[in-house]
């Protein structure tokens, strides 16, 4: 049972996926502008990952080696053609907001990446619990940036006005540069920095 | 067809406005020698598996006259659209091994070069991404073409830019929690700020022929300039309808007027 917590819990901070492996940044800066796609996208992502690894798992002895890359890339893509119709049906706006990176959950290489890493090699279980686990850790970073970028681009929040913009009265103005690519790399790159100080580990 | 060239090469980078290809752009890009390599595989592999895809998806998903599998059953309305991603994900696997063979078998100095990276490119977003980002867009078959021949090429300019960068930056004092990833994330946000001075490019607008508004009926004369600051463009079958604020028409007069 700590395996199954272990592959959980250590995806959130420890090995967090964007800020320590390094996986499925495309996604992370493109959607992340408002909080709403970004919360979609993270809800997407972790459904693909957690099914995607228990499908791998289940078929991981009959799994021939040699194919196994296109093996996993079609179980991906059948489930992200699933996810893409179930948000064209549920919620035509954001999926239109996502527009490519729906599909682009296909080579998200976090999927890939664990599907590689873990659930080849382990029991279906802790494998789905890794997927949710890291598809949440990668969905808080992905908030926590939308947070940022939203509040600070456009004042808002979830749509609900926050912060005015009134460069009269108290000098405060939304910051345009939050809402261009520019603002996403520099606040992905600040969380690196806190996350790394904070983990104590240090890359040379 | 050049227009359309700068922007996916400057305007819409597929790096620094796109964010495609993010994982391989941060993991390739410590030295310019392997950098150039694995830019240019992508850039090899977008202009193939563009049009590639572009084929795929007018002549075996969408529906209508041209679809041939719809012309196999007789049934025109056939939509296979939603089998987009699994069969453009299918191409482009296909097309990578193919191009690894065809590689290894004309060159073998090219293979040494180009083959590390290609099983690389299988799962790298900006492939895929090119591609739907073409569907997306409703080009036109050679548009497709030279948009994935453009885009492969912006990847290939911003990863050698950025190696070098990076190759330079490693006898800099960064701090300690920013080596690394922190430091790359922010010079890609340097040089997207970079590029984002490309957004000013203007290209002539494509001019609109007025041939009949509500003011003024124009007949068709040789027309020279055309002013117009346009409130609403209206177009349909026959006519174009514009309200606008103002009209400037230059033409020489030719007998009545």
């Amino acid at each position: 049972m700590s395996d199954t917590m272990k592959a959980f819990k250590d995806p959130f901070v420890i090995n967090n996926p964007i800020a320590v492996q390094v996986l499925g940044i495309c996604s992370a800066l493109a959607v992340t502008t408002q909080i709403k796609p970004a919360f979609t996208m993270a809800v997407a992502v972790t459904a693909v990952m957690g099914l995607s690894n228990l499908t791998v798992s289940l078929l991981r002895k009959q799994i021939p080696n040699k194919i196994r890359i296109i093996i996993e890339l079609t179980i991906i893509s059948t489930l992200v053609i699933l996810v893409d119709q179930i948000l064209k049906a549920y919620a035509y706006d954001i999926s239109r907001q996502l527009s490519v990176f729906v599909g682009l959950i296909i080579t998200n290489c976090i999927v890939m990446g664990r599907a590689e890493a873990y659930a080849l090699h382990n029991p279906p279980i802790p494998a789905l619990m890794d997927g949710i686990g890291n598809g949440l850790g990668y969905g808080v970073i992905l908030v926590i940036v939308a947070f940022f970028r939203e509040l600070f681009g456009v004042g808002k929040l979830l749509g609900k006005e926050i912060l005015t913009s009134s460069p009269d009265a108290w000098g405060y103005k939304h910051s345009g540069l939050m809402v261009v690519p520019t603002g996403a790399f520099v606040i992905i790159s600040l969380i690196v920095w806190v996350h790394h100080n904070y983990t104590k580990k240090f890359e040379d | 067809m050049l227009e359309l060239a700068l922007k996916a090469i400057f305007i819409e980078n597929m790096i620094f406005a796109l964010f495609l290809g993010m994982c391989s752009y941060l993991a390739v890009s410590k030295k310019v020698d392997t950098s150039v390599g694995m830019g240019c595989a992508v850039w090899f592999v977008t202009t193939v598996t563009c049009p590639a895809s572009w084929l795929v998806s007018n002549y075996f998903l969408k529906p209508g006259e041209q679809n041939l599998i719809g012309q196999l059953f007789n049934k025109p309305d056939l939509d296979l659209t939603f089998l987009t991603f699994v069969s453009y994900i299918a191409l482009i696997a296909a097309m990578v091994q193919f191009l690894e063979m065809f590689i290894e078998k004309i060159s073998a100095k090219l293979y040494g070069s180009l083959g590390v990276f290609l099983p690389l490119i299988a799962v790298n977003c900006a492939i895929l991404g090119g591609s739907l980002m073409m569907n997306d867009k409703g080009f036109t078959f050679p548009e497709a073409a030279m948009f994935g021949f453009s885009g492969g090429f912006g990847w290939l300019m911003a990863i050698v830019v950025f190696a070098a960068i990076r190759e330079k930056m490693q006898y800099s004092n960064v701090p300690k929690g920013m080596r690394g990833l922190g430091i790359a994330f922010l010079t890609c946000g340097l040089m997207a700020m970079a590029f984002m001075g490309f957004m000013g490019i203007k290209f002539p607008e494509k001019k609109a022929e007025a041939s009949e508004n509500p003011v003024a009926i124009v007949e068709a004369v040789e027309v020279e300039t055309v002013d117009v600051k346009a409130v609403e463009v209206k177009a349909t079958e026959d006519s174009v309808e514009v309200k606008a604020a103002e009209i400037k028409v230059d033409a020489p007069v030719q007998g009545d007027k």
